[in-house]
C-alpha cells in the first residue's frame, strides 16, 4: 500500500474543560476517499481546523507528503496543496462568483506583489477560474454577485474554489450541509468525479452519501477516535451503532 | 461598461472644473478661490490615500493626518536648517512617513476593527504630542517656513498658479496610481482581506504582509499631501494633525463614496466647499426668514452640517458617488 499523503500523529486539542480532539489518529492515502464521521460537536471541523492550520494543535503532529507542517500557518499549507472547503460557507460575499474563484486561482502564480498591471482581464486567471467553475456547473453564473446566490449554489462554490487552489488534498467540511435531496445527489455525483482526481478527507453527516463514496470510514465521538476501517467493517461495528445511531439510526439502517 | 454615464459626466465637469480654478481665479482677481481650491485639491490627495486602506481594505485608520504632519515637519524643519531642495525634502518625507506607517501599521494591523481605530488614533496623538514638543520648530505654536521647496529654478512654487498645477497633477497622479492599484493582483488581495480574511489565508495568502504594504503605500501619499499643505501654508503646527483632522479625512471618503477611487475627491470638494460656504448660507437664510441680521447664526454652521453627513451615510452608503451610480442601496 502506498505511503499516507496526509498523517496525523496523535493530536489533542482542547478549548477549556471540552475536549474537542483526543489524541487522534488518522491518515490519508493517495487516491483515497477517507470520510470523518459523528456525532454533532464530535470535533471534526477542529480536526479540520487543525490540519488547514487555523488552529494549532495542543500536541500531536501533523505530516503532509512526509514533512511535518504541524507549525506551519494556514497559507503555507494551501501553498503545499492542502486546499480546504468550509461547513458554514465561507465566501467573498460582496464580489462576482468569478472573483471568488479568481482569488482562489490568483496564489498559484506566486506571490502577489504585482501593482501595476490589470487582474481583472488576465487569461492566466480567468481562464482556469472559469474551468473550475463549470466543473461545478457554476459556470453560466459567474457574473453573479455571490451574496445574491442560493445556499446550493453556494456550497457548489465552495467547492469550485477548493479545486481552483490546484490542491493535492481536500479536506472537505460538510460539502451537502444544508442541501435538498437533489442537490444532494448532484453533489454525491461531483464528488465521485473529484475523487477520481484528488486524494479527499471529507467530513459528512449525509450516511448515504458517505457509505456510497468512502474507501475508509473513521468515527470520531467527544474528540476520540472509536472506529476505522472501509465501509463494511464501520457498518457492522457495534460501538459505532451505539454511539452513533441515538442521532442517525434510520439513513443509518437504511445506508 | 458604459463610459457615458451621470455620475462619469460629473466626474469630467469636476476635474474640468478644478483644471480651470487659475484661469478663472486669475481673470476674474479672485484669488481666495485659488487658495480654496489648492488646499482642496491637496486634501483630496489625502482623502484618496486614506481610502485606499479604509474604502477597499478595510482598515479603517483614525490617524491618517498624523502622516500630514510628517510630511509637512520633515519639509519644515529641513527648510530651517536651510535645506531647501525639493529633490531632498520630498524624498525624505516620504521616506519618514513610510517608516512611521511600517512601525505603526505592523502594529496596528494585529488587531481589528474599533481596536485598530483606537490605536492608529493612539499613533497619531503621539506624533501629534512630539510634534508639541519640538521646541526647536515651534513646539505648540508651530513652526513659519520662509522657503518653499526649490526644484533647481525647474518649478517655481512660490508663483501660486504653478502651485496650484503641482498639486493638481500630484492628485491626478494619485488617483491613476489607486486606480492601477485597487485592479491589479495586489489590490485583489487588499479587496479580499477586506471581504474575508480568514478565506483569504485558507487559500494561500499570508495577508499581513500584503495590508502592511498598502497601509505604508497610503501613508506616503498622505505624506506627499502633508509636503503640499505645508508648502501652500508656509506653515506647519501641530494642528495639521489633530484628531480632528483624521476625522474629517474619514469623512471626506465616507461621504464622497469609499467604494470608488474618485468618491473620496467628491467628498473631500463637497465637505469643504460646505465648510466654506455653509455660514454664509444659513445667514442669508436666516436673514430672509427672520428679517432681521443672523450674523450670528454662521457659528452654527457645524449644526446644519452634522445632519447632513448622517442623512447621507444612513440613506447613501456609497456616499455621493454611490448616488450618482445608483448604487446607493448597497
Ligand atoms: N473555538 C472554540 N471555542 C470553544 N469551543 C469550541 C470551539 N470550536 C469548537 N468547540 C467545541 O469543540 C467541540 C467540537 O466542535 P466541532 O469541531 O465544531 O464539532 P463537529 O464539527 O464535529 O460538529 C464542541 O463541543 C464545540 O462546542
Ligand atoms: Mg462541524
Amino acid at each position: 500500500m502506498a505511503d499516507a499523503l496526509l498523517k496525523v500523529e496523535g493530536i489533542s486539542k482542547r478549548f477549556g474543560g471540552v475536549v474537542a480532539s483526543d489524541n487522534i489518529h488518522i491518515d490519508v492515502r493517495p487516491g483515497e476517499l477517507h470520510a470523518i464521521i459523528g456525532p454533532n460537536g464530535a470535533g471534526k471541523t477542529t480536526l479540520i481546523g487543525q490540519l488547514a492550520g487555523e488552529l494549532a494543535p495542543d500536541s500531536g503532529h501533523i505530516y503532509f507528503d512526509g514533512q511535518d507542517i504541524t507549525a506551519q500557518p494556514a497559507p503555507v499549507r494551501a501553498a503545499l496543496g492542502l486546499a480546504r472547503s468550509f461547513q458554514i460557507t465561507s465566501l467573498f460575499l460582496d464580489f462576482k462568483a468569478l472573483t471568488n474563484v479568481v482569488l482562489a486561482v490568483q496564489p498559484n502564480l506566486g506571490h502577489s506583489f504585482h501593482f501595476w498591471a490589470d487582474a481583472r482581464n488576465e487569461p492566466a486567471l480567468i481562464e482556469p477560474a472559469l474551468a473550475a467553475l463549470k466543473r461545478v456547473g457554476l459556470e453560466h453564473r459567474a457574473a453573479v454577485t455571490v451574496a445574491n446566490m442560493s445556499h446550493g449554489e453556494h456550497r457548489q462554490l465552495e467547492l469550485a474554489m477548493a479545486i481552483a487552489n490546484r490542491p493535492r488534498l481536500l479536506l472537505l467540511d460538510e460539502p451537502m450541509a444544508g442541501l435538498g435531496p437533489e442537490e444532494s445527489s448532484r453533489m454525491v455525483a461531483m464528488l465521485r468525479e473529484l475523487k477520481r482526481e484528488y486524494p479527499i478527507l471529507l467530513v459528512e453527516h449525509d450516511m448515504e452519501a458517505v457509505f456510497a463514496l468512502a474507501d475508509r470510514i473513521t468515527v470520531l465521538v467527544y474528540g476520540r477516535v472509536i472506529a476505522s476501517g472501509d465501509p463494511a467493517t464501520i457498518r457492522a461495528n457495534a460501538e459505532v451503532r451505539d454511539a452513533y445511531l441515538g442521532e442517525q439510526d434510520e439513513e443509518f439502517v437504511d445506508g | 461598461m458604459r463610459f457615458v454615464t451621470v455620475r462619469n459626466i460629473v466626474v469630467a465637469a469636476l476635474l474640468i472644473f478644478l483644471a480651470l480654478v487659475p484661469i478663472y481665479s486669475t481673470m476674474s482677481g479672485n484669488m481666495f478661490l485659488m487658495t480654496l481650491f489648492t488646499r482642496i485639491v491637496i486634501l483630496a490627495i489625502a482623502a484618496v490615500s486614506l481610502n485606499l486602506i479604509m474604502g477597499f481594505g478595510g482598515m479603517v485608520s483614525f490617524g491618517h493626518a498624523a502622516y500630514l504632519g510628517i510630511g509637512g515637519y520633515v519639509f519644515g524643519s529641513m527648510a530651517t536648517e536651510g535645506i531647501t531642495s525639493g529633490f531632498i525634502q520630498w524624498p525624505l518625507a516620504l521616506a519618514v512617513c513610510a517608516l512611521f506607517a511600517l512601525i505603526t501599521g505592523a502594529l496596528s494591523l494585529r488587531t481589528r476593527g474599533v481596536y485598530f481605530i483606537m490605536i492608529t488614533l493612539a499613533f497619531a496623538q503621539m506624533i501629534y504630542y512630539v510634534a508639541v514638543s519640538l521646541d526647536k520648530y515651534g513646539g505648540d505654536d508651530g513652526l513659519t517656513i520662509y522657503t518653499r521647496s526649490q526644484f533647481a529654478g525647474l518649478i517655481d512654487l512660490s508663483n501660486r498658479v504653478v502651485f496650484y498645477y503641482v498639486c493638481f497633477a500630484s492628485l491626478l497622479g494619485a488617483i491613476y496610481l489607486v486606480w492601477r492599484i485597487v485592479n491589479s493582483r495586489f489590490g485583489m488581495v487588499i479587496q479580499g482581506a477586506r471581504s474575508n480574511d480568514r478565506r483569504m489565508q485558507s487559500i494561500g495568502f499570508p495577508t499581513y504582509r500584503y495590508r502592511l504594504t498598502c497601509f505604508v503605500i497610503a501613508g506616503m501619499m498622505c505624506g506627499l499631501a502633508g509636503v503640499l499643505l505645508a508648502n501652500q501654508a508656509d506653515f506647519i503646527s501641530p494642528a495639521t494633525m489633530h484628531w480632528t483632522r483624521s476625522g474629517d479625512l474619514i469623512v471626506m471618503a465616507v461621504l464622497g463614496g469609499m467604494g470608488s477611487v474618485i468618491g473620496p475627491v467628491l467628498g473631500a470638494v463637497a465637505l469643504l466647499v460646505l465648510e466654506e460656504t455653509l455660514p454664509h448660507i444659513i445667514s442669508v437664510i436666516g436673514g430672509a426668514l427672520t428679517g432681521q441680521s443672523m450674523a450670528a447664526a454662521r457659528e452654527y454652521w457645524a449644526l446644519v452640517l452634522g445632519p447632513m453627513l448622517l442623512l447621507v451615510v444612513l440613506f447613501a452608503r456609497g456616499g455621493i458617488d454611490g448616488i450618482l451610480t445608483g448604487r446607493h442601496r448597497g
